[in-house]
């Protein structure tokens, strides 16, 4: 009873969140209401028995994902009121195609039995977190590097895709440091002696 | 009454017709589209989840793990490539993207 209070509450609060997060004014609040969001699907996660899951989305998506949207929004001059402006000529074909995809999924959820293979067998003293890297570490060890891969990938590209060369900056050229030679800069001048 | 199943699964459906409705609507700013990609896959991760709770099988969670890495990786990818077209462009319109005459 509690736990259906709470999944109410909670999913309550997600979509609400959803809601502002697309129909807001103001992007900065929009990238708000998507950590409030983001938490209350990981209070979800807890209530589905996924604690791991729960702190590692806090984590990645409050901590690092919602962090750099909140920069990029506050880094960038935009002009907020002409954000809104084709908000009235979407509505329709928006509305139109969004209520057919939910219809469709809606279908698809209550047309049959979901749970076709359910095996029951309960081993509640293993905790969460030991069941994910027993099975991560050894069936889908390929995959995991590969995905460590696709981070070090996309860190990459971000960074050669943001890193820019403005003239007019003093700094460290180290092929002209090692290739000085000392002819090029220093001349001895004899003088005579009056 | 008994959460079942079918509560997560509406619920990851109206998340995801969410994101879609988001990215319809919101035709002026590429930031609002990327965070409704987020809100669909955060549907998605709640879909697998849930699925995998409910059947006992940890495989949905690990499947979710790499969605939560390909989302950080788009993240951080879409935002850099947003940041170089506001600094070329000045402006980060979805109409205003037809340098490619599309």
């Amino acid at each position: 009873m509690v736990t259906s209070l709470f999944f109410y509450l909670f999913s309550f609060i997600i979509t609400a969140c959803a809601v502002m997060v697309i129909s807001s004014r103001n992007p900065v609040h929009s990238v708000l209401f998507l950590i409030l969001a983001f938490f209350n699907s990981g209070a979800l996660f807890v209530i589905l028995g996924a604690e791991f899951l729960a702190m590692m989305l806090v984590i990645v998506y409050v901590g690092a994902v919602a962090v750099l949207f909140l920069f990029v929004v506050m880094m960038l001059n935009i002009n907020f009121s002409k954000i809104k402006e084709g908000f009235q000529k979407y509505f329709p074909i928006g509305s139109l195609i969004g209520f057919i995809l939910f219809i469709e999924i809606i279908l698809m959820v209550f047309s049959g039995d979901l749970l076709v293979n359910k095996n029951n067998e309960l081993n509640d003293n293993i905790p969460n977190t030991h069941k994910i890297g027993s099975l991560l570490y050894t069936e889908y060890i390929y995959v995991f590097q590969l995905s460590g891969l696709i981070l070090l990938v996309a860190m990459v590209g971000a960074i050669v895709l943001t890193l820019r060369d403005r003239p007019g900056i003093k700094k460290q050229d180290i092929i002209s440091q090692n290739t000085r030679q000392v002819s090029d800069v220093i001349s001895i001048v004899k003088k005579e002696s009056s | 009454m008994i959460v079942s199943l079918e509560h997560y699964l509406c619920l990851s459906a109206v998340l995801f017709t969410l994101g879609v409705f988001g990215i319809f609507l919101n035709r002026k700013n590429v930031i609002t589209i990327l965070m409704s990609i987020e809100l669909m896959l955060l549907a998605v991760n709640i879909n697998l989840v849930s699925f995998s709770s409910y059947l006992n099988d940890i495989q949905g969670q690990i499947f979710t793990i790499f969605v939560l890495t390909v989302a950080a990786a788009e993240a951080a990818i879409g935002l850099a490539i947003l940041v170089i077209y506001y600094r070329n462009s000045g402006s980060i319109s979805v109409e205003e993207i037809n340098k490619l005459r599309g």
